[in-house]
């Protein structure tokens, strides 16, 4: 009898024992991926759910550093700048039961080349990828490029035979409308198969058993259930009601509700995002201001008295409450080419501000337009409003027009803003990236979303001399230069840089990753 | 007749083809679709590439033809954000608003009616008058607190029904249905009662009104004097009566319960047409956006369409004074 209940209890607890094996995560967050076709989209969400699937060469893991996905190793040719060499991680299996070879790296490298490829800029610089064998391949350059591992973090590695059996070796076509079977299906070599997908309502995953780094990682979810729900009201309430096990685009103002919960807990990290005015100082005159025939924004001492008028302690308490870090300088804390110092070079000091207006003639100060989205950052629309009231304590009256993105990122790109909102997230880790941007002079293909009207040609030409330059001491003392005169002339007004919140039951053991970019592989269950 | 019927039909279209013209001249203050369409590192050319390839360097008159001239074709354009044809993706979503409209409909007619029957022969009663009061925080509330509310409540602190979504779905043919699983149902009643509820304030409040002017006419007291019991009176003879108006409103709240799912739908999560064009607002989805905002002028003027005809068949002053000035 006896013997017959311990059998009994141990029975139940080797069932309840492998019940607990079997952990689904339930995972929301505002949007949903736009496809499913590795190459078609360069878009956050849309690569988070790639990430479970599909793999890179090269990850970034939960500290932002290189991690080895299907590259176990990779280092420039030597005696030959203009070569990369990858050694490929072997037996390695597709979702399908095939082999994971060079052939299918060098297959993809030209799947993201076309012209429907929305991943071609990044790997704009590769001019060749070769196989030399069934596990190296070598990547030749149309120079020197000593960041290239950097653009390869989301750029996915596909089936060649599974691809063209199915007709989708041409990237879809997104603009026009194009349904291919890679839209709606994956085969990759991820830690996770796709069991179902309704866009914009539920993907459900389940996990890869034969994945090559199942030992590796702990992959304790066995089923992934993703959920997008775009109100943010709902979304909490999903969490608190234990609908959901993990939440990413968590509000603000609900924070320390969901961190008090029992059961739940809000994870915390800054984010690879840093919030900044920008100023049109190119202009003669400029038409958003109350001042004719002149510029106030092209004087820097107008500049930096806006800078100073700017109180960011004030923002992350009031605005942001506590979830952001004051910045001095428009690079994240990442980046290479951030420093401690420069990052804390933006202090609050109202008379010396004043006294810079009165420097520079603006006594009286002037009146000008900030433009400002309120859709695209956290808290986007209450930061400038909290800047008109900072602003206006140096004499600068500052009309607020807060417009959805959608209407205010055309008019930096089109030039017709001359004070304006932005946020800005650096893909490759580097400051070439920030500089090509942001700070080399408007061109065609380059200072795109340069809205300063800044153009310098010698700063240009050592920007671009940045992408090409293999000794990277050398290179690094130029990213501090250029970052130097960025700081000088205060070409932009830095805010704060924004922090990250995940929300998770107890359960989800998992730390935030700076690109918000959760991969399951890292996450534990218990 | 057949006069009547053309006018009316050629006036419906003209309606259409207007609130076609104002929705395209409006799309460009919505904001510029290629800023969500290409990543940050998009260059010039690629933004007059796409521009050009999507047509939206041309005015808003010729975008708007060419919009006409595909639909009359059934072509709906393709979505810019899902990068899917547009009719697809409307007829993936319809079963979700439709069911979700049916049962709150439903919900609004029986709970309205029976509610506003009961207030008005227990005019006076103390429950009668609960419900009267109550009912001014159906009109007075706004769709969403109604929803965050129940939401609170129902699923955050007590625990009973989900918060988002439509639960399991079962796929017959073309149509998902969630009527046939535990956790469909379950989803569906929170987004019922917070759409139906200010249809069904109104029904409400219409019933009552309209049997009270009903109970005092003459023939309600003569059938009491005959001794006819209340139910009879109340139900056959009142009801009845108090019914023809009420229809009329119903038929054009339909409309309005379709189109006002937009709110219930981004609140609770709900899968249908309501927030998809939310989505295709925010992303400048501007197929999505003309094919939405055609398709629910077409409901409206179709529902009003039908109104009239129908009282033109109903109504034979209508007819009589037509005749009479011919």
């Amino acid at each position: 009898m006896k013997v017959s209940t311990v059998a009994a209890m141990a029975a139940l607890l080797a069932s309840t024992a492998m019940v607990a094996q079997a952990e689904t995560l339930r995972w929301a967050r505002s949007g949903d991926a736009l496809t499913l076709d590795p190459h078609a989209q360069n878009e956050g969400p849309t690569h988070t759910i790639r990430h479970q699937m599909y793999e890179p060469l090269i990850i970034r893991d939960v500290t932002g550093a290189f991690e080895p996905a299907l590259a176990t190793d990779w280092a420039p040719k030597e005696g030959d700048p203009n070569v990369w060499v990858f050694n490929l991680r072997e037996g390695v299996k597709f979702h399908d039961g095939a082999d994971f070879t060079a052939e299918d790296v060098v297959f993809s490298f030209e799947r993201a080349k076309q012209d429907n490829s929305d991943m071609k800029e990044l790997i704009g610089s590769i001019t060749e990828v070769r196989a030399v064998d069934d596990f190296t391949i070598e990547m030749v350059t149309d120079g020197p490029n000593p960041i290239l591992p950097s653009n390869l973090t989301n750029l996915f590695i596909m089936d060649k035979g599974w691809t063209e059996a199915n007709n989708t070796v041409n990237v879809q076509d997104f603009e026009g409308g194009e349904i291919t079977f890679a839209t709606t299906n994956a085969n990759g070599t991820g830690p996770y198969v796709l069991t179902s997908r309704e866009p914009d309502v539920k993907t459900v995953m389940t996990r890869n058993e034969d994945y090559w780094g199942r030992d590796q990682f702990p992959m304790e979810v066995s089923e992934i259930v993703y959920t997008p729900i775009q109100n943010a009201a709902t979304r909490v309430a999903a969490l608190l009601s234990g609908e959901i096990d993990f939440l990413q685009d968590m509000p603000v103002q609900d924070l320390s509700r969901v961190a008090e919960a029992d059961g739940l807990a809000v994870k915390t990290a800054p984010q690879n995002r840093v919030i900044f005015f920008g100023m049109n100082q190119g202009a003669d005159d400029i038409e958003a201001d109350n001042i004719d025939g002149a510029n106030p924004l092209a004087d820097v001492r107008v500049r930096q008295a806006m800078s100073m008028a700017i109180n960011r302690d004030a923002i992350k308490q009031v605005v942001m409450r506590g979830q952001s870090e004051p910045a001095g300088m428009i690079a994240p804390p990442f980046v290479n080419g951030w420093t401690a110092d420069m990052d804390g070079e933006s202090g609050t000091d109202i008379d010396a501000a004043k006294g810079l207006m009165a420097d520079a003639g603006y006594a009286d100060g002037f009146s000008i337009r900030l433009d400002c989205p309120n859709d695209r950052y956290v808290n986007d629309e209450a930061i400038c409003q909290a800047a008109v009231g900072m602003l206006g304590q140096i004499g600068v009256t500052v009309n607020l027009d807060a417009k959805p993105k959608a209407q205010h990122f055309p008019l930096i790109t089109d030039g017709k803003t001359d004070f304006y909102m932005l946020g800005w997230g650096v893909p490759t880790y580097d400051s070439e990236y920030i500089f090509n941007f942001l700070v080399h002079g408007r061109e065609a293909d380059i200072g795109t979303w340069n809205g300063t009207g800044f153009d310098n040609d010698d700063l240009d030409a050592k920007i671009a001399s940045l992408a090409s330059n293999t000794d990277l001491d050398a290179r690094n003392a130029d990213i501090a230069s250029i970052w130097r005169v960025v700081q000088d002339e205060q070409l932009y007004i830095p805010i704060h840089h924004q922090v990250l919140n995940w929300a998770m039951t107890d359960a989800v053991g998992i730390d935030v990753d700076p690109e918000d970019q959760p991969k399951v592989k890292y996450f534990t269950m218990n | 007749m057949l006069a009547y019927l053309i006018r009316r039909i050629g006036q419906s279209a003209l309606v259409l083809l207007i609130v076609g013209l104002v929705a395209f001249a409006m799309f460009r203050f919505v904001g510029d679709p290629i800023d969500n369409m290409l990543g940050q590192e998009r260059t010039q050319e690629d933004i007059d590439r796409l521009r050009g390839q999507l047509g939206l360097d041309q005015p808003f008159a010729v975008q708007y033809f060419r919009f006409l001239e595909n639909a009359a074709q059934g072509n709906f354009g393709v979505s810019y954000r899902q990068g899917r044809p547009v009719s697809d993706i409307l007829l993936e979503r319809a079963p979700a608003t439709l069911e979700l409209a049916a049962v709150s409909g439903f919900l609004a007619i029986a709970m309205g009616i029976a509610l506003g029957v009961f207030t008005a022969i227990r005019r006076n009663g103390f429950t009668a008058n609960f419900i009267m009061s109550a009912s001014l925080i159906g009109v007075s509330l706004p769709t969403f607190l109604i929803g965050i509310l129940l939401i609170y409540i129902f699923s955050v602190e007590l625990g009973w029904l989900p918060s988002f979504g439509r639960g399991e779905t079962v796929r017959i043919g073309n149509w998902t249905t969630g009527f046939l699983t535990e956790t469909g149902l379950k989803a569906l009643v929170l987004p019922s009662i917070t759409l139906g509820l200010y249809q069904m304030t109104l029904i409400m409040r219409l019933v009552r009104s309209e049997m009270l002017e009903v109970l005092r006419q003459d023939y309600i007291r003569f059938a009491r004097a005959r001794g006819l019991r209340d139910r009879v009176v109340n139900f056959r003879h009142a009801l009845k009566n108090t019914m023809m108006p009420v229809i009329t409103v119903i038929g054009l709240q339909l409309g309005s319960i379709i189109a006002f799912a937009i709110i219930t739908e981004t609140v609770f999560q709900w899968p249908g047409v309501g927030l998809l064009f939310i989505n295709a607002i925010q992303f400048v989805d501007i197929p999505v956006m003309a094919a939405y905002l055609m398709l629910i002028s077409v409901m409206f003027v179709g529902i009003n369409l039908i109104v009239d005809i129908l009282y033109f068949l109903i109504d034979p002053r209508l007819r009589a004074d037509r005749a009479g000035a011919h």
